[in-house]
């Protein structure tokens, strides 16, 4: 799987400051994300278009409503395939240096 | 993920590099959920109006308990949720969990669990919101791998 997308659309201040609106409060629709940011409609429907693209955002219809609700299994995948793996290094290679240390004192 | 919000509907979606069959099949057969679902035992004929059913891994203890609503195999599956494996949610009123299965191209299928009708049950909304991603991301490794997450 593809994690371009998904560094790609985490790589902007606006559409992470779009997911935390989410975070805070699921399901809104364009209108209510748009009304406290200092930005036009377009603008923010081309951020929710890359954070959809990325699967970080995904849409459901209510009505005639759109609404937009995050979609936290791609930071998952993320956190699984990068963040994980290297923190495991790292406590690995402190454990090896802390015994090393102690063997040569 | 204690911090979120829990919300009356959530959403949750990922693609698997699997058949909707292969998928159907790991959600449906308690040798599967046995390997990403919290160990649990999946118990149903899932079909509408029959009980939907987890086990602990032992069988000793009913961990959810509900009832199939709509079973479309392998596309769409639709149950009630009442999570007896905590106190606090087992008091709550049931909610639902629907599966949505859609074929994709390149053998990839797009799997979207959505768990709504949760406005009376929020601790189960919150008690839920960090493990579907978990379970998703377990069952996608599953499925490509043929192994589990390691824990």
């Amino acid at each position: 799987m593809n994690d371009d997308p998904v560094f790609k659309a985490l790589a902007d201040p606006t559409r992470r400051l779009l997911l935390d609106r989410l975070y805070e409060r699921d399901g809104r629709s364009l209108t209510e994300l748009e009304s406290d940011l200092a930005m036009t409609r377009f603008g923010v429907m081309k951020h929710l278009r890359v954070l959809e693209d990325a699967g970080l955002v995904v849409t459901r219809r209510s009505g005639r409503e759109k609404l937009h609700y995050l979609n936290p299994v791609p930071i998952r995948l993320i956190h699984d395939r990068w963040i994980d793996k290297y923190n495991e290094r790292r406590i690995s290679a402190l454990a090896d240096l802390k015994n090393e240390l102690e063997d040569t004192a | 993920m204690t911090t979120m919000t829990a919300t009356t509907t959530q959403v949750y979606q990922v693609f698997i590099k699997a058949t909707p069959e292969q998928i159907w099949d790991a959600i449906t057969k308690p040798e599967f959920t046995s390997r990403y679902f919290y160990a649990s035992l999946v118990d149903s004929s899932f079909e509408a109006g029959t009980p939907y059913r987890s086990w602990s891994p032992d069988r000793e203890k009913l961990w959810v308990d509900g009832e199939v609503l709509d079973s479309d195999p392998p596309r769409r599956l639709c149950y009630t949720w009442r999570a007896l494996y905590d106190e606090e949610t087992a008091d709550e009123e049931p909610s639902r969990v629907t599966w949505e299965i859609e074929p994709q191209d390149g053998s990839v299928s797009k799997l979207t669990v959505v768990h709504d009708q949760l406005e009376r049950s929020p601790k189960t909304a919150e008690n839920v919101a960090g493990g579907w991603t978990y379970i998703l991301s377990g069952l996608k490794t599953l499925l490509e791998t043929g192994e589990p997450l390691s824990s």
